[in-house]
Order: C-alpha cells, then structure tokens, then sequence
C-alpha cells in the first residue's frame, strides 16, 4: 500500500466535531428557511390562539380545568411531532432532490455526522417551539404550569417522543417520490393523528374505533403523558383507562424507537430513485 | 492494456503512465437499457481528461460511478488506487466532485457554505482565497438562493476544490455562463491543472475540450469510440483541408493533404491575391459530429 506516503499530513476532523458543525449549519438553514418557520412556529400557534379563543374558557365539566390547559397539552405533543417526524419527513425528500445529500455524500463528512446534525436540530427547534407556545399560553389563557414530578414526566416523554419521532421521520423519508409532493404525504398523516390522538378534542369522547386506531401511533401515547403533565391529577379520572398509564407511553414510545431504527438502517437512501 | 483494442481510434496512454483513473469492461444497464457498455478509460495523473458524448451516452453514469455514487454491475475499476464501490472518507478528501445541477445551500452564504465545507477535509484551502479564485468575492456575503445561474455553478467549483483534492471531477460546469465568465473558469482550471491536479471533464462545449483538455475520450452508446489528443481525434490531423477561393461569382473548393502547395500553384496562376481565399480545417466539432454520425449509423 502507498497509504503512508497520500496519508494527509493532518489529522481528518471526527465525526464528534463534524456533527457540531453539521448542527449549527442545519440551524441557519432551518431558522432561515421560511417554509420551515410556518410549519414549526406559525402554525402550532396559530392553532393555539384559534382554539384557545374559541373553546379556551370552556370547562372540563365537573372540574375547573380549561379546554386551553387540555389543548396545549395536545399542542406541545404535536410539538414534538411537527419538530422531529414532520421536518424530517419533509426535509430530507426536499434534501435528495436539490442536491444537499448528494453533495454530502461526495464528502469525506462521515454519514453519522448528517444524523447528528438532524438530531440536534429537531432538539433545538423543540425546545423553541415549546417556549414560544407556553409564553403564548401563560400570556392569554392562563396557563398554569407544571409542577414537581410533572417536569420529570415532561423530560423523559419529550426525549422519547422525540427521538422516536425523529426515527420515524428519517424512515419515513423514503416514502415521498419527491420533494414537492413531501409536504402533500406527510402534513394529512399529522393532521390524522392530531385528530385522532385526542389533540384537538377530548380523548374520551372519541369513537371507539378512532381511539383503537391512534392507540397505534406514537401521538397518543404522548398526548397523555402530556395530559399528565399539564392537567391536575384528577384528571385522569377523565382518561379511558382511568389513569395516564405513563409506563405503557414509555413502552409505546420506545416500541417506536427501535421500530424507527430498525426501519431507518434497512431503507434510508442516499440517492433519488434509479440513481445508485 | 485493454484486451481488445480494435478500435484504431482509441489511442490508450502511454504504456507505464501513472494513472489517475483506470477503468477496464465497465457495465451498468438499466433494466434492459445497458448504459455503460464496456467502457476502458485511462486518466493520468496531472492531465485534463474531457468526455465528450451525446446526451444517453453513459458519461453521467460512468463519472458518477467512478465517484463513487453508483454501483457497477462488472469491470475494474480503480480511481486513486481505490475502488470507488467501496469508498472510504480518506479517499475522498482526496477527490473532489462538481455536480451537473445542484440547488442546495439556498439560505447559506457564500461564505458559510464554503467555510463550513471546509470542515470536512484534513487540509483544506484557504476560504477566502478559494472563493477570490472562484470570482465570487464580491458575493461573500451573499445568500445561495439569490446567486445567478453562472455565479451558482462558481460555489459548486469553489466547493468542489476547497478540500485541496488530486483529482477533480466537473460535469458540465460551464453551462449557462456568459462567454466571459467561461474564459475566466478556463484558467481558473488552467491554474489548478498547473498545480498538478488531475481533471476528468465532461462537456457539450467543444471550444472548452480543445482549450482545456490534453486528451479527449468520445463516448457514444456505452463505449468510447475514439480517445486521443485534440489535435488527432479521429484522425483529424491527416483529414483533408479545403482550400475554398472565389472566382467571379463562382466559388471554389479544393479539399487536398497539401493546402501550402495548392495555394501557392494558384496564386502563380492567378498572378498574386487569392480572390475570397479561405483554408478549412476540421475543428473538433467536425471531428466529433462525424464520429457520432458514423456510430450511429454502425448501430442502425
């Protein structure tokens, strides 16, 4: 081998370092990119204010618990839904066809570093995205907020949920034959589950057959914990099972995890269709 | 070298070359549609390498391969003594790719983009410098998305060579630029050549293949049907010249190996000045037409 002779004189940066940086370049684009700024801060908002101005000062009878309290528990587990399994199921067709992963690729940039930078994002714009709706919330509709073992709750289910998600999303990007149609595919699958999951409207007045439906999918499960999180423990008097069962979210979420993993490493492509 | 070297037109490199590319009896078909047909190619190391070819030729699909971005069904084929099937980062902070039509970085600045690639490579060029080079530093600080088509395809070089890379890879890169903006990227890649880069350029534009190319390979139907200098593509150093004269309203065409002798005989016959004297040779272009022509009537 001739190795020791073309061995580059330095070191090539690892894929620690390449993964900040491909998280601080997906951050300028994210936070630039004006499609992405509607579909992750506008929209969750508007939402917000729209549901929380028409039903917010609603009662969940018999208890004093608003319909803006229940809502934005919905909201903020869709948070996690739009940052992670939308953006990427969007993005990354969006990404095959303008060229960036083909340019990436014809890098010496370690493939990981590309999934870090993608994880990072979807943490950071999260977090943004909770901060902006709970301002939104404590602001106009009296949000009260959680407390002691609530926070903890909201940790591990925001974690979970969104790497989760996150995997589902990266799986899911090979569905779309482009990216124009991306947006087409994936925004009806959120709005199903929001539907469905018990975001918009309360769980238990759902039909039966819906709730065995969404019982599938990750935004259920994180609905409630969520629900658990932002509503008083009576609440759960409200629920299905008569309790928030936030052992069977975990699973759940977890069942999604290794589901989205699995499904990630057998068909994540590089290259459009034909074109490897 | 190749096992069939039939073809008198493909002239291989001269035997003991230090090779860039080499690449024997490659194949990709496409379902039924085979669109690498047993191509043999020779790049050497510190030339510039044009592959010309009509649209569906196979040129796309064997750079990409040679890239690394496609697989092969059979053949050799080592690039940088490496096979590109199995690329590693190592090998490819050594090559450096400009894509045919890429429309990322759109909310990044020239600036940004350029820097942040930079990151990937072991010892790459300075960024400022690069993008200077590229003729782009009046657009530093300008978005992607609001670069013009020419000033767009300059990031992709500026990309494509801020990792310092041996062997550059540019398909098509002068589409859609002015005529002066592709003489400046002509000695742009004059430059990087003297700098002992190798280049494997693929082009429609057959000015740019004489300007920039030491030799020139013609693909056509998944083979290269003719390899050689500019100046001897398809024999066009010993094709006939026209010498073309005008007398009255008549005009003339003589189409000789000897154009010095015929012109002189004609201006001792005529008693000075040649009327409307013209001699044609075959440009490349010629060259080239005639060579696709011919293949294709082979094929019919």
């Amino acid at each position: 081998m001739t190795a020791i002779v073309t061995a580059p004189a330095v070191k090539a940066p690892g894929a620690i370092s390449l993964g900040r940086r491909r998280v601080s370049i997906e951050l300028k684009q994210f936070f630039r990119d004006r499609q992405s700024a509607v579909f992750n801060f506008l929209l969750p908002v508007l939402l917000m204010v729209i549901f929380g101005s028409v039903f917010g000062s609603q009662k969940l009878e018999p208890t004093d618990i608003t319909f803006a309290q229940y809502f934005v528990a919905g909201m903020i587990a869709s948070g996690v839904l739009y940052t992670s399994f939308q953006n990427l199921a969007i993005a990354i067709p969006l990404e095959r066809d303008d060229g960036t992963l083909k340019r990436i690729q014809g890098t010496p940039m370690p493939k990981l570093a590309y999934f870090v930078g993608k994880i990072g994002l979807v943490f950071v714009a999260y977090v943004a995205q909770v901060t902006l709706l709970i301002i939104v919330g404590k602001l106009f509709y009296k949000l009260i907020l959680p407390s002691g073992a609530q926070w903890f709750t909201f940790l591990w289910a925001s974690v979970l949920g969104l790497i989760a998600c996150t995997l589902a999303g990266i799986a899911f990007s090979v569905v779309p034959k482009n990216g124009k149609g991306a947006p087409a595919i994936v925004s009806p699958i959120v709005l199903v589950l929001q539907f469905t999951s018990g975001v918009f409207f309360p769980y238990n007045q759902l039909p039966e057959w819906m709730q065995k439906f969404s019982a599938l999918f990750p935004l259920k499960w994180l609905t409630q914990a969520m629900r658990s999180v932002f509503l008083p423990p009576e609440a759960a008097a409200f629920e299905v099972a008569g309790s928030f069962e936030l052992a069977k979210c975990a699973a759940v979420l977890f069942a999604w995890t290794i589901g989205g993993l699995i499904l990630s490493l057998l068909f994540f492509r590089w290259n459009k269709r034909g074109q490897d | 070298m190749s096992t069939e070297t039939s073809n008198p037109l493909v002239v291989p490199a001269p035997d003991g070359a230090d090779l860039a590319v080499r690449v024997r009896g490659l194949h990709r078909a496409y379902g039924e549609t085979r669109a690498v047909d047993g191509v043999d190619l020779d790049v050497v190391r510190g030339e510039v390498l044009a592959l010309l070819g009509p649209n569906g030729a196979g040129k796309t699909t064997t750079t990409e391969i040679l890239e690394g971005y496609r697989h092969r069904d059979s053949g050799e084929v080592s690039v940088l003594d490496h096979d590109p099937a199995h690329a590693t980062g190592a090998w490819r902070s050594r090559i450096g790719i400009v894509l045919q039509s890429a429309n990322d970085l759109g909310d990044l600045t020239v600036e940004e983009s350029v820097a942040h690639f930079a990151g990937y490579y072991p010892s790459p060029r300075d960024v400022g410098d690069v993008i200077e080079s590229v003729g782009l530093a009046a657009k530093r600080a300008t978005k992607g998305a609001d670069l013009s088509g020419g000033q767009r395809r300059r990031l992709d070089l500026a990309l494509g060579i801020i990792g310092r890379p041996e062997l550059l890879f540019l398909d098509e890169p002068t589409t859609g630029f002015d005529p002066e903006a592709r003489r400046e990227f002509w000695e742009l890649i004059g430059s990087l050549k003297d700098e002992g880069t190798t280049i494997l350029l693929t082009t429609h534009y057959l000015e740019e293949a004489e300007v920039l190319a030491d030799r020139v390979a013609v693909i056509a139907r998944g083979r290269v049907i003719a390899c050689d200098v500019p100046s001897r593509l398809g024999g066009r150093d010993e094709s006939l010249a026209t010498v073309i004269w005008r007398d009255g309203e008549h005009v003339h065409r003589t189409r000789t190996h000897e154009p010095t002798r015929e012109v002189a005989a004609l201006s001792a016959r005529l008693g000075g000045e040649i009327p409307g004297l013209a001699i044609h040779r075959p440009s490349l272009e010629d060259i080239y037409i005639s060579l696709i022509d011919d293949d294709t009537e082979d094929a019919s």
